[in-house]
Protein backbone atom coordinates (compact mmCIF):
# COMPACT_ATOMS: atom_id res chain seq x y z
CA UNK A 1 0.00 0.00 0.00
CA UNK A 2 2.78 2.29 1.00
CA UNK A 3 6.57 1.48 -0.62
CA UNK A 4 8.99 4.60 -0.23
CA UNK A 5 12.14 4.63 -1.60
CA UNK A 6 14.90 6.14 -0.83
CA UNK A 7 13.03 9.01 0.34
CA UNK A 8 15.71 12.28 1.42
CA UNK A 9 14.13 15.71 2.37
CA UNK A 10 16.94 18.88 2.80
CA UNK A 11 15.65 21.91 4.38
CA UNK A 12 18.32 24.25 3.24
CA UNK A 13 21.28 22.15 4.87
CA UNK A 14 19.88 20.53 7.45
CA UNK A 15 18.83 16.95 5.90
CA UNK A 16 15.33 16.00 7.92
CA UNK A 17 15.49 12.31 6.29
CA UNK A 18 18.23 10.70 4.56
CA UNK A 19 17.42 7.60 2.34
CA UNK A 20 14.21 5.76 4.02
CA UNK A 21 13.09 3.00 2.62
CA UNK A 22 10.33 0.23 4.02
CA UNK A 23 6.89 -0.72 3.11
CA UNK A 24 3.61 -0.72 4.61
CA UNK A 25 0.98 -3.76 3.64
CA UNK A 26 -2.71 -3.00 2.90
CA UNK A 27 -4.55 -3.37 6.25
CA UNK A 28 -1.55 -2.67 9.02
CA UNK A 29 -1.42 -0.45 11.83
CA UNK A 30 2.32 0.87 11.17
CA UNK A 31 3.90 3.06 14.31
CA UNK A 32 6.15 5.62 13.48
CA UNK A 33 8.62 6.30 16.41
CA UNK A 34 11.30 8.44 16.99
CA UNK A 35 12.27 11.50 19.61
CA UNK A 36 12.16 15.31 18.56
CA UNK A 37 13.07 16.13 15.29
CA UNK A 38 14.14 12.67 14.36
CA UNK A 39 11.59 13.60 11.01
CA UNK A 40 8.62 11.72 11.35
CA UNK A 41 6.89 14.62 10.64
CA UNK A 42 8.69 15.65 7.98
CA UNK A 43 8.00 11.83 6.76
CA UNK A 44 4.11 12.90 6.87
CA UNK A 45 4.08 15.49 5.18
CA UNK A 46 6.13 14.03 2.24
CA UNK A 47 3.63 11.07 2.00
CA UNK A 48 0.65 13.27 2.49
CA UNK A 49 1.96 15.55 -0.86
CA UNK A 50 1.94 18.48 1.29
CA UNK A 51 5.44 18.78 0.04
CA UNK A 52 8.07 17.23 -2.74
CA UNK A 53 10.61 14.96 -1.37
CA UNK A 54 14.21 16.47 -2.57
CA UNK A 55 15.42 13.45 -4.02
CA UNK A 56 13.52 9.65 -3.86
CA UNK A 57 10.18 8.81 -4.12
CA UNK A 58 7.24 6.74 -2.56
CA UNK A 59 4.11 5.14 -4.25
CA UNK A 60 1.15 5.62 -1.64
CA UNK A 61 -2.10 3.19 -2.72
CA UNK A 62 -0.19 2.83 -6.22
CA UNK A 63 0.69 6.10 -6.91
CA UNK A 64 3.66 8.31 -6.90
CA UNK A 65 3.90 10.93 -4.71
CA UNK A 66 5.90 13.07 -7.36
CA UNK A 67 3.83 12.69 -10.60
CA UNK A 68 0.26 11.96 -8.87
CA UNK A 69 0.35 13.92 -6.09
CA UNK A 70 -3.71 14.95 -6.44
CA UNK A 71 -4.41 11.22 -6.61
CA UNK A 72 -2.26 10.29 -4.04
CA UNK A 73 -4.05 13.17 -1.71
CA UNK A 74 -7.70 11.49 -2.87
CA UNK A 75 -6.49 7.95 -1.03
CA UNK A 76 -5.15 9.42 2.18
CA UNK A 77 -6.87 11.13 5.29
CA UNK A 78 -4.49 12.64 6.96
CA UNK A 79 -4.28 14.12 10.56
CA UNK A 80 -1.63 17.15 11.49
CA UNK A 81 0.59 17.10 14.49
CA UNK A 82 -1.27 20.13 15.93
CA UNK A 83 -4.50 19.61 14.42
CA UNK A 84 -4.98 22.59 12.43
CA UNK A 85 -9.26 23.56 12.00
CA UNK A 86 -10.66 26.80 11.11
CA UNK A 87 -12.02 27.69 14.75
CA UNK A 88 -14.62 30.04 13.29
CA UNK A 89 -16.91 27.36 11.40
CA UNK A 90 -18.74 25.06 13.43
CA UNK A 91 -18.18 21.43 13.17
CA UNK A 92 -20.81 20.60 10.66
CA UNK A 93 -19.89 23.54 8.60
CA UNK A 94 -16.33 22.22 8.78
CA UNK A 95 -17.04 18.56 8.16
CA UNK A 96 -19.02 19.84 5.14
CA UNK A 97 -16.58 22.15 3.56
CA UNK A 98 -13.72 19.40 3.93
CA UNK A 99 -16.59 16.84 2.33
CA UNK A 100 -16.21 19.46 -1.01
CA UNK A 101 -12.90 19.83 -1.14
CA UNK A 102 -12.35 15.37 -1.14
CA UNK A 103 -14.89 16.05 -3.85
CA UNK A 104 -17.39 13.80 -2.02
CA UNK A 105 -20.29 13.87 -4.43
CA UNK A 106 -23.56 16.26 -3.54
CA UNK A 107 -25.93 13.29 -3.07
CA UNK A 108 -23.75 11.67 -0.40
CA UNK A 109 -21.84 14.21 1.11
CA UNK A 110 -24.37 14.92 3.79
CA UNK A 111 -24.88 10.90 4.69
CA UNK A 112 -20.58 10.30 4.77
CA UNK A 113 -20.46 13.95 7.02
CA UNK A 114 -23.15 12.27 9.36
CA UNK A 115 -21.11 8.98 9.54
CA UNK A 116 -18.09 10.74 10.12
CA UNK A 117 -19.76 12.77 13.28
CA UNK A 118 -21.01 9.35 14.47
CA UNK A 119 -17.91 7.11 14.19
CA UNK A 120 -15.70 10.09 16.54
CA UNK A 121 -18.51 10.59 18.64
CA UNK A 122 -19.16 14.40 17.88
CA UNK A 123 -23.12 14.02 18.13
CA UNK A 124 -23.67 16.10 20.94
CA UNK A 125 -20.89 18.84 19.20
CA UNK A 126 -22.21 18.98 15.92
CA UNK A 127 -23.44 22.81 15.52
CA UNK A 128 -20.90 23.97 18.10
CA UNK A 129 -17.88 26.76 17.09
CA UNK A 130 -14.87 24.36 16.77
CA UNK A 131 -12.37 27.43 18.48
CA UNK A 132 -14.97 27.09 21.75
CA UNK A 133 -14.13 23.03 21.58
CA UNK A 134 -11.93 21.38 23.82
CA UNK A 135 -8.97 19.74 23.03
CA UNK A 136 -10.24 16.30 23.04
CA UNK A 137 -12.82 17.28 20.66
CA UNK A 138 -10.86 18.91 18.40
CA UNK A 139 -8.76 16.21 17.91
CA UNK A 140 -11.96 13.87 17.18
CA UNK A 141 -12.91 16.55 14.30
CA UNK A 142 -9.42 15.70 13.20
CA UNK A 143 -9.93 12.46 12.43
CA UNK A 144 -13.27 13.15 11.73
CA UNK A 145 -11.82 15.26 8.83
CA UNK A 146 -8.98 12.43 7.71
CA UNK A 147 -11.88 10.02 7.78
CA UNK A 148 -14.04 11.52 5.66
CA UNK A 149 -14.52 10.26 1.90
CA UNK A 150 -13.36 6.97 3.34
CA UNK A 151 -9.77 6.80 2.40
CA UNK A 152 -8.01 3.27 2.16
CA UNK A 153 -5.13 5.03 4.08
CA UNK A 154 -5.12 6.91 7.40
CA UNK A 155 -1.54 9.33 8.06
CA UNK A 156 -1.90 10.41 11.74
CA UNK A 157 0.61 12.30 13.04
CA UNK A 158 0.73 11.89 17.16
CA UNK A 159 -3.60 11.34 16.91
CA UNK A 160 -3.12 11.15 20.63
CA UNK A 161 -1.11 14.16 22.07
CA UNK A 162 -2.95 16.34 24.53
CA UNK A 163 -5.46 14.18 25.11
CA UNK A 164 -6.70 12.57 28.93
CA UNK A 165 -6.49 9.29 29.70
CA UNK A 166 -10.10 8.39 28.89
CA UNK A 167 -10.08 10.07 25.26
CA UNK A 168 -6.73 8.14 24.32
CA UNK A 169 -8.39 5.39 24.75
CA UNK A 170 -11.10 5.98 23.18
CA UNK A 171 -9.02 7.08 19.73
CA UNK A 172 -6.72 4.53 20.56
CA UNK A 173 -9.60 2.08 20.04
CA UNK A 174 -11.04 4.09 17.01
CA UNK A 175 -7.64 3.36 15.29
CA UNK A 176 -7.28 -0.60 15.99
CA UNK A 177 -10.93 -0.74 14.67
CA UNK A 178 -9.73 0.50 11.68
CA UNK A 179 -6.76 -2.95 11.62
CA UNK A 180 -7.28 -4.95 8.28
CA UNK A 181 -9.82 -2.41 6.85
CA UNK A 182 -7.68 0.44 6.05
CA UNK A 183 -3.44 1.12 6.14
CA UNK A 184 -2.59 3.85 8.84
CA UNK A 185 0.39 5.30 9.72
CA UNK A 186 0.57 7.21 12.44
CA UNK A 187 3.47 8.25 14.86
CA UNK A 188 3.99 9.15 18.39
CA UNK A 189 6.35 9.26 21.21
CA UNK A 190 4.12 7.17 23.73
CA UNK A 191 5.80 3.91 23.49
CA UNK A 192 3.21 1.76 25.12
CA UNK A 193 0.70 2.73 22.58
CA UNK A 194 3.18 1.10 19.94
CA UNK A 195 2.77 -2.33 21.63
CA UNK A 196 -1.18 -1.74 21.73
CA UNK A 197 -2.31 -0.37 18.84
CA UNK A 198 0.14 -1.27 16.04
CA UNK A 199 1.35 -4.26 14.10
CA UNK A 200 4.90 -2.90 13.21
CA UNK A 201 6.93 0.07 14.19
CA UNK A 202 9.29 1.50 12.62
CA UNK A 203 11.75 3.41 14.60
CA UNK A 204 13.54 6.57 13.43
CA UNK A 205 16.43 8.79 14.72
CA UNK A 206 18.37 11.20 12.93
CA UNK A 207 16.49 10.79 9.54
CA UNK A 208 17.61 7.55 9.78
CA UNK A 209 15.31 4.01 10.28
CA UNK A 210 17.10 2.41 12.89
CA UNK A 211 14.82 -0.65 13.27
CA UNK A 212 11.60 -2.27 11.11
CA UNK A 213 9.84 -4.96 13.19
CA UNK A 214 6.79 -6.03 15.20
CA UNK A 215 6.93 -4.95 18.97
CA UNK A 216 7.45 -8.19 20.08
CA UNK A 217 10.18 -9.34 18.04
CA UNK A 218 12.06 -5.64 18.73
CA UNK A 219 11.52 -6.87 21.77
CA UNK A 220 13.29 -10.37 22.19
CA UNK A 221 15.71 -9.21 19.78
CA UNK A 222 17.22 -6.26 21.83
CA UNK A 223 16.88 -8.20 25.16
CA UNK A 224 20.53 -8.78 25.70
CA UNK A 225 19.98 -8.99 29.57
CA UNK A 226 17.56 -10.13 32.25
CA UNK A 227 17.11 -8.38 34.81
CA UNK A 228 16.01 -8.76 38.29
CA UNK A 229 14.93 -6.59 41.15
CA UNK A 230 15.62 -6.86 44.27
CA UNK A 231 14.70 -4.91 47.54
CA UNK A 232 17.40 -5.84 50.30
CA UNK A 233 17.45 -4.76 54.05
CA UNK A 234 21.45 -4.61 54.60
CA UNK A 235 24.39 -2.69 54.54
CA UNK A 236 24.53 -1.40 50.34
CA UNK A 237 28.26 -1.19 50.31
CA UNK A 238 28.62 -5.14 51.17
CA UNK A 239 25.14 -6.08 49.53
CA UNK A 240 26.47 -4.77 46.39
CA UNK A 241 29.71 -6.22 46.50
CA UNK A 242 28.00 -9.78 47.38
CA UNK A 243 25.75 -10.05 44.61
CA UNK A 244 28.63 -8.94 41.69
CA UNK A 245 30.47 -11.68 42.73
CA UNK A 246 27.63 -14.26 41.73
CA UNK A 247 27.84 -16.43 38.99
CA UNK A 248 26.38 -14.71 36.12
CA UNK A 249 25.88 -11.01 37.18
CA UNK A 250 26.51 -8.58 34.68
CA UNK A 251 26.04 -5.27 36.90
CA UNK A 252 24.43 -4.45 39.83
CA UNK A 253 22.97 -0.37 40.14
CA UNK A 254 21.61 0.67 43.25
CA UNK A 255 18.54 2.39 42.69
CA UNK A 256 16.32 4.55 45.33
CA UNK A 257 15.42 3.96 49.15
CA UNK A 258 17.31 5.05 52.34
CA UNK A 259 19.54 3.56 55.25
CA UNK A 260 20.15 0.29 55.11
CA UNK A 261 16.82 -0.72 52.85
CA UNK A 262 17.03 -0.03 49.41
CA UNK A 263 16.92 -1.44 46.11
CA UNK A 264 19.03 -3.26 43.34
CA UNK A 265 18.78 -3.59 39.83
CA UNK A 266 21.42 -6.96 38.50
CA UNK A 267 21.77 -7.33 35.04
CA UNK A 268 22.27 -11.17 34.06
CA UNK A 269 23.12 -13.32 31.36
CA UNK A 270 20.67 -13.75 28.76
CA UNK A 271 18.40 -16.97 29.30
CA UNK A 272 19.73 -17.43 32.72
CA UNK A 273 17.61 -17.59 36.14
CA UNK A 274 19.80 -16.22 39.00
CA UNK A 275 16.35 -15.73 40.90
CA UNK A 276 17.41 -18.77 43.16
CA UNK A 277 20.46 -17.90 43.56
CA UNK A 278 19.98 -14.25 44.26
CA UNK A 279 18.11 -15.33 47.19
CA UNK A 280 20.01 -17.52 48.63
CA UNK A 281 23.02 -15.38 48.66
CA UNK A 282 20.54 -12.70 50.38
CA UNK A 283 19.34 -15.05 52.76
CA UNK A 284 22.52 -16.76 54.31
CA UNK A 285 23.96 -13.25 54.55
CA UNK A 286 21.59 -12.64 57.07
CA UNK A 287 19.56 -9.81 55.17
CA UNK A 288 16.04 -9.12 54.78
CA UNK A 289 14.94 -9.46 50.87
CA UNK A 290 11.55 -7.97 50.90
CA UNK A 291 11.05 -8.07 47.43
CA UNK A 292 12.67 -9.99 44.19
CA UNK A 293 11.35 -9.67 40.97
CA UNK A 294 12.24 -10.01 37.38
CA UNK A 295 11.69 -7.25 34.77
CA UNK A 296 10.71 -7.29 31.53
CA UNK A 297 12.99 -4.68 29.07
CA UNK A 298 9.80 -2.44 28.59
CA UNK A 299 9.87 -0.58 24.47
CA UNK A 300 11.14 2.22 25.79
CA UNK A 301 14.66 0.55 26.73
CA UNK A 302 14.86 -0.37 23.56
CA UNK A 303 14.05 2.65 21.76
CA UNK A 304 16.28 4.50 24.03
CA UNK A 305 18.62 1.99 23.59
CA UNK A 306 18.40 1.87 19.42
CA UNK A 307 17.98 6.05 19.41
CA UNK A 308 21.40 6.50 21.71
CA UNK A 309 22.85 3.72 20.90
CA UNK A 310 24.23 2.87 24.32
CA UNK A 311 25.63 0.17 25.66
CA UNK A 312 23.11 -2.35 26.85
CA UNK A 313 24.46 -2.08 30.55
CA UNK A 314 24.37 1.70 31.41
CA UNK A 315 20.05 1.80 30.72
CA UNK A 316 17.75 2.67 33.72
CA UNK A 317 14.60 0.76 32.92
CA UNK A 318 11.83 3.29 33.41
CA UNK A 319 9.51 -0.11 34.34
CA UNK A 320 11.09 0.03 37.64
CA UNK A 321 9.15 1.88 39.97
CA UNK B 1 -15.70 21.98 -8.17
CA UNK B 2 -12.82 22.68 -5.88
CA UNK B 3 -12.40 26.26 -6.36
CA UNK B 4 -16.57 26.37 -5.22
CA UNK B 5 -15.20 24.44 -1.58
CA UNK B 6 -12.62 27.17 -1.01
CA UNK B 7 -14.96 29.62 -1.86
CA UNK B 8 -17.88 29.01 -0.06
CA UNK B 9 -15.66 28.46 3.18
CA UNK B 10 -13.91 31.67 2.33
CA UNK B 11 -17.68 33.51 2.40
CA UNK B 12 -18.41 31.65 5.40
CA UNK B 13 -15.44 32.62 7.54
CA UNK B 14 -15.74 36.23 6.32
CA UNK B 15 -18.99 36.42 7.75
CA UNK B 16 -18.49 34.45 10.87
CA UNK B 17 -15.28 36.75 11.96
CA UNK B 18 -15.95 40.15 12.00
CA UNK B 19 -14.27 41.16 9.24
CA UNK B 20 -16.82 41.83 7.01
CA UNK B 21 -19.16 43.47 8.99
CA UNK B 22 -16.09 46.40 9.75
CA UNK B 23 -14.89 46.74 6.01
CA UNK B 24 -18.85 47.03 5.69
CA UNK B 25 -18.84 49.65 8.00
CA UNK B 26 -16.03 51.75 7.37
CA UNK B 27 -16.38 51.07 3.72
CA UNK B 28 -20.20 52.60 4.19
CA UNK B 29 -19.32 55.43 6.29
CA UNK B 30 -16.81 56.98 4.28
CA UNK B 31 -18.42 56.65 1.28
CA UNK B 32 -21.34 58.08 2.28
CA UNK B 33 -19.13 61.09 3.70
CA UNK B 34 -17.54 61.35 0.56
CA UNK B 35 -21.27 61.68 -1.40
CA UNK B 36 -22.39 63.75 0.47
CA UNK B 37 -19.69 66.33 0.95
CA UNK B 38 -19.42 66.13 -3.18
CA UNK B 39 -23.07 66.36 -3.33
CA UNK B 40 -23.42 69.78 -0.89
CA UNK B 41 -20.18 71.12 -3.37
CA UNK B 42 -21.99 70.58 -6.49
CA UNK B 43 -25.56 72.53 -5.31
CA UNK B 44 -22.97 75.39 -3.50
CA UNK B 45 -22.04 75.82 -7.03
CA UNK B 46 -25.09 75.51 -9.02
CA UNK B 47 -26.34 78.34 -6.99
CA UNK B 48 -23.70 80.54 -7.95
CA UNK B 49 -24.51 79.05 -11.35
CA UNK B 50 -28.17 80.34 -11.19
CA UNK B 51 -26.49 84.15 -11.25
CA UNK B 52 -23.87 83.26 -13.94
CA UNK B 53 -25.01 80.93 -17.17
CA UNK B 54 -21.49 80.87 -17.93
CA UNK B 55 -20.47 78.53 -15.33
CA UNK B 56 -23.65 76.83 -15.64
CA UNK B 57 -22.98 75.64 -19.13
CA UNK B 58 -20.36 72.91 -17.63
CA UNK B 59 -22.32 71.73 -15.17
CA UNK B 60 -23.98 68.27 -14.76
CA UNK B 61 -24.61 65.42 -11.86
CA UNK B 62 -22.21 62.64 -13.86
CA UNK B 63 -19.29 64.93 -14.26
CA UNK B 64 -20.01 67.05 -11.21
CA UNK B 65 -20.85 64.01 -8.86
CA UNK B 66 -20.41 60.74 -9.98
CA UNK B 67 -16.76 61.04 -11.22
CA UNK B 68 -15.37 62.32 -8.88
CA UNK B 69 -16.99 60.28 -6.10
CA UNK B 70 -16.26 57.16 -8.16
CA UNK B 71 -12.15 58.82 -7.81
CA UNK B 72 -12.86 58.85 -3.90
CA UNK B 73 -14.04 55.44 -3.86
CA UNK B 74 -10.78 54.22 -5.36
CA UNK B 75 -8.68 56.49 -2.54
CA UNK B 76 -10.92 54.35 0.24
CA UNK B 77 -10.00 51.13 -1.43
CA UNK B 78 -6.49 51.49 -0.79
CA UNK B 79 -7.26 51.30 3.11
CA UNK B 80 -10.06 48.26 2.84
CA UNK B 81 -8.85 45.63 0.02
CA UNK B 82 -5.61 44.79 2.34
CA UNK B 83 -8.22 44.18 4.98
CA UNK B 84 -9.56 41.76 2.96
CA UNK B 85 -6.97 40.01 2.01
CA UNK B 86 -4.05 39.81 4.20
CA UNK B 87 -5.87 37.12 6.63
CA UNK B 88 -6.17 34.77 3.46
CA UNK B 89 -3.16 32.65 3.02
CA UNK B 90 -1.26 34.17 6.74
CA UNK B 91 -3.65 33.06 8.98
CA UNK B 92 -4.11 29.61 7.22
CA UNK B 93 -0.09 29.07 7.31
CA UNK B 94 -0.25 30.45 11.48
CA UNK B 95 -2.40 28.76 11.91
CA UNK B 96 -1.39 25.40 9.97
CA UNK B 97 -4.36 25.08 8.30
CA UNK B 98 -2.50 25.29 4.83
CA UNK B 99 -1.10 22.01 5.36
CA UNK B 100 -4.27 20.14 5.74
CA UNK B 101 -5.75 22.42 2.72
CA UNK B 102 -2.84 21.48 0.23
CA UNK B 103 -3.65 18.08 1.43
CA UNK B 104 -6.75 17.33 -0.20
CA UNK B 105 -7.14 16.78 -3.62
CA UNK B 106 -7.19 20.45 -4.91
CA UNK B 107 -4.44 22.23 -6.96
CA UNK B 108 -3.11 25.14 -5.78
CA UNK B 109 -4.68 27.16 -8.16
CA UNK B 110 -7.99 26.09 -6.95
CA UNK B 111 -7.03 27.09 -3.84
CA UNK B 112 -5.76 30.63 -4.71
CA UNK B 113 -8.87 31.25 -7.27
CA UNK B 114 -11.04 30.05 -4.48
CA UNK B 115 -9.90 32.91 -2.13
CA UNK B 116 -9.34 35.79 -4.51
CA UNK B 117 -13.01 34.60 -5.92
CA UNK B 118 -14.32 35.12 -2.07
CA UNK B 119 -12.46 38.69 -1.97
CA UNK B 120 -13.69 40.05 -5.22
CA UNK B 121 -16.98 38.83 -4.15
CA UNK B 122 -17.39 40.31 -0.88
CA UNK B 123 -15.78 43.21 -2.73
CA UNK B 124 -18.59 43.43 -5.27
CA UNK B 125 -20.95 43.17 -2.96
CA UNK B 126 -19.44 46.44 -0.97
CA UNK B 127 -19.31 47.68 -3.65
CA UNK B 128 -22.73 47.50 -4.82
CA UNK B 129 -24.11 49.14 -1.94
CA UNK B 130 -23.00 52.89 -3.29
CA UNK B 131 -25.68 52.09 -6.04
CA UNK B 132 -27.60 53.10 -3.69
CA UNK B 133 -26.28 56.97 -3.84
CA UNK B 134 -26.28 56.67 -7.87
CA UNK B 135 -30.22 55.46 -7.23
CA UNK B 136 -30.72 59.02 -5.14
CA UNK B 137 -29.41 61.11 -7.47
CA UNK B 138 -31.72 59.67 -10.12
CA UNK B 139 -34.10 60.72 -8.27
CA UNK B 140 -33.62 64.52 -8.92
CA UNK B 141 -31.38 64.43 -12.06
CA UNK B 142 -30.97 62.68 -15.19
CA UNK B 143 -27.68 60.38 -15.00
CA UNK B 144 -26.01 59.48 -17.98
CA UNK B 145 -25.71 55.42 -17.64
CA UNK B 146 -22.62 54.94 -19.64
CA UNK B 147 -20.01 56.22 -17.61
CA UNK B 148 -21.59 55.00 -14.43
CA UNK B 149 -21.10 51.65 -15.37
CA UNK B 150 -17.91 52.21 -16.96
CA UNK B 151 -17.35 53.23 -13.64
CA UNK B 152 -18.43 50.69 -11.69
CA UNK B 153 -16.32 48.09 -14.02
CA UNK B 154 -13.25 50.41 -13.30
CA UNK B 155 -13.77 49.91 -9.34
CA UNK B 156 -13.93 46.04 -10.11
CA UNK B 157 -10.86 45.98 -12.12
CA UNK B 158 -9.08 48.00 -9.79
CA UNK B 159 -9.92 46.78 -6.52
CA UNK B 160 -8.96 42.93 -8.15
CA UNK B 161 -5.54 44.60 -8.57
CA UNK B 162 -5.64 45.43 -5.27
CA UNK B 163 -6.98 42.29 -3.79
CA UNK B 164 -4.54 39.55 -6.00
CA UNK B 165 -1.74 42.02 -4.59
CA UNK B 166 -3.30 42.19 -1.46
CA UNK B 167 -3.01 37.72 -1.62
CA UNK B 168 0.20 38.07 -2.91
CA UNK B 169 1.18 39.54 0.54
CA UNK B 170 -0.48 37.02 2.59
CA UNK B 171 1.08 34.31 0.88
CA UNK B 172 4.39 35.58 1.81
CA UNK B 173 4.04 35.67 5.49
CA UNK B 174 2.09 34.38 8.45
CA UNK B 175 1.57 37.60 10.19
CA UNK B 176 -1.31 39.10 8.98
CA UNK B 177 -0.19 42.52 9.90
CA UNK B 178 2.94 42.37 7.78
CA UNK B 179 0.50 41.49 5.27
CA UNK B 180 -1.56 44.01 5.37
CA UNK B 181 1.16 46.57 6.06
CA UNK B 182 3.06 45.49 2.64
CA UNK B 183 -0.41 44.95 0.95
CA UNK B 184 -1.28 48.74 1.20
CA UNK B 185 2.27 50.04 1.00
CA UNK B 186 2.43 48.30 -2.33
CA UNK B 187 -0.43 49.62 -3.74
CA UNK B 188 0.09 53.38 -2.01
CA UNK B 189 2.89 52.65 -4.44
CA UNK B 190 1.38 51.88 -7.39
CA UNK B 191 -0.81 54.94 -6.25
CA UNK B 192 1.92 57.52 -5.93
CA UNK B 193 4.54 56.63 -9.01
CA UNK B 194 1.98 58.05 -11.24
CA UNK B 195 3.22 61.17 -9.24
CA UNK B 196 6.62 61.06 -10.93
CA UNK B 197 5.43 61.02 -14.56
CA UNK B 198 4.73 64.91 -13.89
CA UNK B 199 8.66 65.36 -12.84
CA UNK B 200 10.19 62.71 -15.07
CA UNK B 201 10.87 63.75 -18.47
CA UNK B 202 9.95 62.37 -22.10
CA UNK B 203 9.35 58.35 -22.04
CA UNK B 204 10.54 57.95 -18.05
CA UNK B 205 7.22 60.29 -17.48
CA UNK B 206 4.92 58.10 -19.82
CA UNK B 207 6.07 54.93 -18.53
CA UNK B 208 5.44 56.10 -14.83
CA UNK B 209 1.70 57.80 -15.95
CA UNK B 210 0.99 54.45 -17.48
CA UNK B 211 2.11 52.20 -14.33
CA UNK B 212 0.14 54.65 -11.78
CA UNK B 213 -2.78 52.72 -11.29
CA UNK B 214 -5.15 55.31 -10.27
CA UNK B 215 -4.55 56.93 -13.78
CA UNK B 216 -6.65 54.39 -15.83
CA UNK B 217 -9.45 54.29 -13.39
CA UNK B 218 -9.68 58.49 -14.36
CA UNK B 219 -10.46 57.17 -18.07
CA UNK B 220 -13.41 54.82 -16.79
CA UNK B 221 -14.82 57.42 -14.84
CA UNK B 222 -14.91 59.54 -17.56
CA UNK B 223 -17.16 56.83 -19.50
CA UNK B 224 -13.92 56.01 -21.90
CA UNK B 225 -13.67 52.18 -22.17
CA UNK B 226 -10.20 51.81 -23.36
CA UNK B 227 -8.41 48.50 -24.02
CA UNK B 228 -4.98 49.85 -22.71
CA UNK B 229 -6.48 50.11 -19.42
CA UNK B 230 -8.70 46.90 -19.36
CA UNK B 231 -5.08 45.02 -20.15
CA UNK B 232 -3.69 46.81 -17.58
CA UNK B 233 -5.80 46.19 -14.61
CA UNK B 234 -6.12 42.11 -15.54
CA UNK B 235 -2.50 41.99 -16.37
CA UNK B 236 -1.72 43.66 -12.70
CA UNK B 237 -4.24 41.03 -11.44
CA UNK B 238 -2.82 37.80 -13.62
CA UNK B 239 0.66 38.75 -12.98
CA UNK B 240 -0.09 38.60 -8.59
CA UNK B 241 -1.99 35.94 -9.31
CA UNK B 242 0.33 34.10 -10.99
CA UNK B 243 3.25 35.13 -8.47
CA UNK B 244 0.98 34.11 -5.45
CA UNK B 245 0.77 30.22 -7.06
CA UNK B 246 4.26 30.58 -7.29
CA UNK B 247 4.78 31.58 -3.89
CA UNK B 248 2.60 28.86 -2.76
CA UNK B 249 4.71 26.49 -4.77
CA UNK B 250 7.96 27.70 -3.23
CA UNK B 251 6.42 27.50 0.36
CA UNK B 252 5.73 23.90 -0.33
CA UNK B 253 9.31 22.89 -1.04
CA UNK B 254 10.58 24.91 1.87
CA UNK B 255 7.87 23.22 4.07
Amino acid sequence: MIEVEGLTKVYGNKTAIDNLTFTVQQGEVVGFLGPNGAGKTTTMRVLSCYMPPTSGTARVGGCDIRTQALEVRRRIGYLPEHVPLYTDLTVTQYLNFVAEAKRLSRLTRRQRVGEAIERCLLQDARGRIIGKLSKGYRQRVGLAQALLGDPPILILDEPTIGLDPKQIIEIRSLIREMQGERTVILSTHILPEVSMVCQRVIIINDGHIVAVDTPESLTRRLQRSTQVLLQIDGPPEQVTGRLREVAGVLQVVMKDGAGALRRYLVDTDKDRDLRQELARVVCSSGWGLLELRPVDLSLEDIFIRLVTEEEAVSHQPSAVS
Amino acid sequence: MGTLAVFKKEMRSYFASPVAYAVFTLFLVISGYFFYTILIYLSLISVQAAMNPGLARGLNVTDGVVRPFFIDLGVVLLFLMPLLTMRLFAEERKQGTLELLLTYPLRDGEVLLGKFMAATTLYALLLSTTALYVLLLTLWSELELYPILTGYLGLLLLGMAFLSLGLLFSSLTENQIVAGAFAFGASLLLWIIGWGGTLAEGDWGVLFRNLSIVEHLASFARGVLEMKDIVYYLGMTGFFLFATLKSLEIRRWKG
